[in-house]
């Protein structure tokens, strides 16, 4: 068990960066998603951890140890990929013990582990079977076996339930967490899925550009997301984002959507927002939960209007109105018994207590 | 009154439906097949039923003017001949061990070279890996001269002979065989995931043991295909054993059928087709027996991803 520092981590390939100055701290048993777009550099850079990928400028440590120029195999490390990489021409059992028995561990010791850890992990009637007669699943959860036998220092998952059907993926997030809370080793996890990443991490690292964004707890980043990025990127449906003017006007300041539409902008926030009047590329972020029917919500700053619907998607508990603002495409969540349908008039509400200001240069002020 | 319901619910297709289009289209593809594969194994399979035709006949009976397809006194004495002749077990034994040899050789070659190339990305692996085919890309009939010459010159430098010396051919066999089980081994290990590598490696395992531990098992068929071929190519050279072997105890089966069996203008045309139907036995045997890897082997890389 250990704690994994990344600093000022490098990755050039030719002229190209893919990972810019990286720094992370990861604390022992600490679980930590790397989460963001294809090409962000999430995997390079659990790559650069696993020492599959060689590191162009910066310091990597396990334990405290810099590893830079270790090879893999003296990382203690153990690694989870997509496709699960299991050996096809072993069984269950001896892909589980490759590693064990490549260290010359005991028989008995050996035998032991792969138990334990088959019995974690709820694969024992499946020790005799070859991969090829596994579902995804069931490979899946021997990939983690082969990894939690080795008992290492920490964990990497590369986007580990990619390859599995939407259900499986669910289920396989569950078994992942509750495993991490049997074993509590340092795991470093990548996915581009940012559901994944909130219900699986203590801290989320986002991605961006070969940089992060921002780092955090699921719920912080969801609240408080410090970019433009981190805010579009955490929530589903995403946020939404409308340009506006930020006015001074008798009382406070009001937000100007379009020449007919203005909103006032709550009290609390005048202070933290005064300095912005008259700054031009503001842009107002609204996550959808907060744009609700105007029947099931009241009291301050919650601002009705009234809007023609574009399209509604009834999700039982719930339904997702699509409304189009100043041009843009923007998502409400409203009761289903709200009598939302498509291309009809509906009266909705803003919650704007829970409003973002964004400036030009993407940060949320 | 629901079948007329029915009836009148079904008034959109009237077109009659051709059913058995399909089966028809088979059954004219399995003709033509069945034609062409016909006269293909005809064409390919008259030799060899010719040569076992021949093999039993006396050399008067093959000299005589009857149907030559046809055997009026079968006999046994040309086999019977032949396998008491040491020259000719000699021959077969040699032919056995240089071929053994040469497969053993060609394998521990190219197995980790293709494994270095496809695998270790070095400074100049792809440049390396497209040369190795180059190699093969030279016909053995231009070779055989100059590395003639360069036996000849060896033998003056350094007093070794290699001429004449039948393991002289386990050093010129393998510059047939090694590049092309090179070049198919890099495609098969190329249909290998990278991930499996990698987790090999992340386990634990030396380049070594990936090599020895996953890429063989993995890889086997693809490793049987190339043994085949090598050993196809080993015991069916002519050209390399005729130029650098000639004492009659030093010779494989090919040559020395050749050599032996025709003296001047007589041919023992019985003993030369019993000579050659029993060598082309053990390629058969082995091509029976591992036939399905030999192609999974040779097809591999074409589905897989």
């Amino acid at each position: 068990m250990a704690g994994v520092t990344l600093r000022n981590i490098v990755k050039r390939y030719g002229d190209v960066e893919a990972v810019r100055g990286i720094n992370l701290d990861i604390a022992d048993e600490e679980f930590v998603v790397l989460v963001g777009p294809s090409g962000c550099g999430k995997s390079t850079t659990l790559r650069m951890i696993a020492g599959l990928e060689d590191i162009s400028d910066g310091d990597i440590a396990i334990d405290g140890d810099v590893v830079n120029d270790v090879p893999p195999k003296d990382r203690d490390i153990a690694m989870v990929f997509q496709n699960y990489a299991l050996y096809p021409h072993m069984t269950v059992a001896e892909n589980m013990s490759f590693g064990l028995r490549l260290k010359r561990y005991p028989k008995a010791e050996i035998k032991a582990r792969v138990d334990e850890a088959a019995r974690i992990l709820d694969i024992r009637e499946l020790l005799d079977r070859k991969p090829k007669a596994l579902s995804g699943g069931q490979r899946q959860r021997v990939a983690m076996g082969r990894a939690i036998v080795r008992n290492p220092k920490v964990f990497l998952f590369d986007e580990p339930l990619s390859n599995l059907d939407a259900k499986l993926r669910v289920q396989m997030r569950t078994e992942i967490k509750k495993v991490h809370l049997k074993v509590r080793t340092t795991t470093v996890y990548v996915t581009h899925d940012q559901v994944e990443a909130m219900t699986l991490a203590d801290r989320v690292v986002v991605m961006n550009h070969g940089r992060i964004e921002q780092i955090g707890p699921p719920n912080e980043l969801y609240h408080h997301p410090r970019t433009r990025f981190v805010a579009g990127f955490i929530g589903s449906p995403a946020m939404n984002f409308i340009p506006v003017q930020l006015e001074q006007a008798s009382g406070g300041l009001t937000m100007r959507l379009s020449d007919t539409i203005a909103m006032p902008v709550p009290a609390a926030r005048t202070e933290r927002y005064k300095a912005h009047v008259g700054q031009s590329g503001l842009v107002l972020g609204v996550r959808p939960e907060h744009i609700t029917d105007a029947q099931s919500a009241s009291g301050a700053n919650i601002v009705p209007f009234d809007i023609r619907l574009d399209v509604i998607e009834p999700m039982g508990n719930e339904t997702l109105v699509y409304f189009t603002l100043s041009g843009e495409t923007m998502c409400g969540r409203v009761s289903p018994e709200a009598g939302a349908a498509d291309g009809e008039p509906l009266k909705l509400a803003a919650n704007l207590n829970h409003m973002h200001l964004i400036d030009a240069k993407g940060e949320v002020l | 009154m629901t079948a007329a319901a029915m009836a009148s619910d079904k008034s959109a297709p009237t077109r009659k439906v051709q059913y058995g289009s399909m089966s028809r289209d088979r059954a004219w593809a399995l003709r033509w097949s069945y034609f062409f594969l016909v006269i293909f194994a005809a064409f390919f399979l008259l030799p060899p039923i010719y040569m076992f035709i021949t093999s039993l006949k006396t050399s008067a009976e093959i000299s005589a003017a009857t149907n030559p397809w046809w055997v009026y006194n079968p006999t046994l004495s040309n086999y019977a001949e032949l396998l008491t002749k040491p020259e000719y077990l000699t021959f077969f034994k040699n032919s056995v061990i240089v071929s053994v040899f040469v497969v053993t050789i060609t394998m521990l070659i190219s197995i980790p070279a293709a494994f270095a190339l496809s695998r270790m990305r070095f400074w100049g692996s792809a440049t390396l890996a497209t040369g190795v085919f180059l190699t093969y890309l030279v016909p053995d009939t231009l070779l055989f001269i100059p590395m003639f010459k360069m036996f000849a010159v060896f033998h003056e430098i350094t007093g070794i002979q290699l001429l004449n010396r039948w393991w002289v051919l386990l050093v010129v066999y393998p510059t047939l065989t090694v590049p092309f089980c090179t070049w198919i081994m890099i495609g098969y290990f190329a249909s290998i995931p990278k991930e499996l590598d990698e987790a090999a490696i992340i386990d634990g395992a030396s380049w070594f043991q990936t090599l020895t531990r996953i890429f063989v098992p993995v890889a086997l068929p693809g490793i049987i295909a190339a043994t085949i071929f090598a050993f196809t190519v080993s015991w069916a050279q002519f050209l390399y054993p005729l130029a650098f072997t000639t004492s009659v105890d030093q010779l494989v089966l090919p040559v020395g059928i050749i050599t032996t069996l025709i003296r001047g203008d007589v041919f023992a045309w019985g003993q030369i087709m019993t000579g050659a139907l029993l060598g082309a036995l053990p390629p058969l045997i082995i091509y029976a027996f591992l036939m399905d890897y030999y192609i999974a082997g040779l097809t591999a890389g074409a589905t897989k991803g």
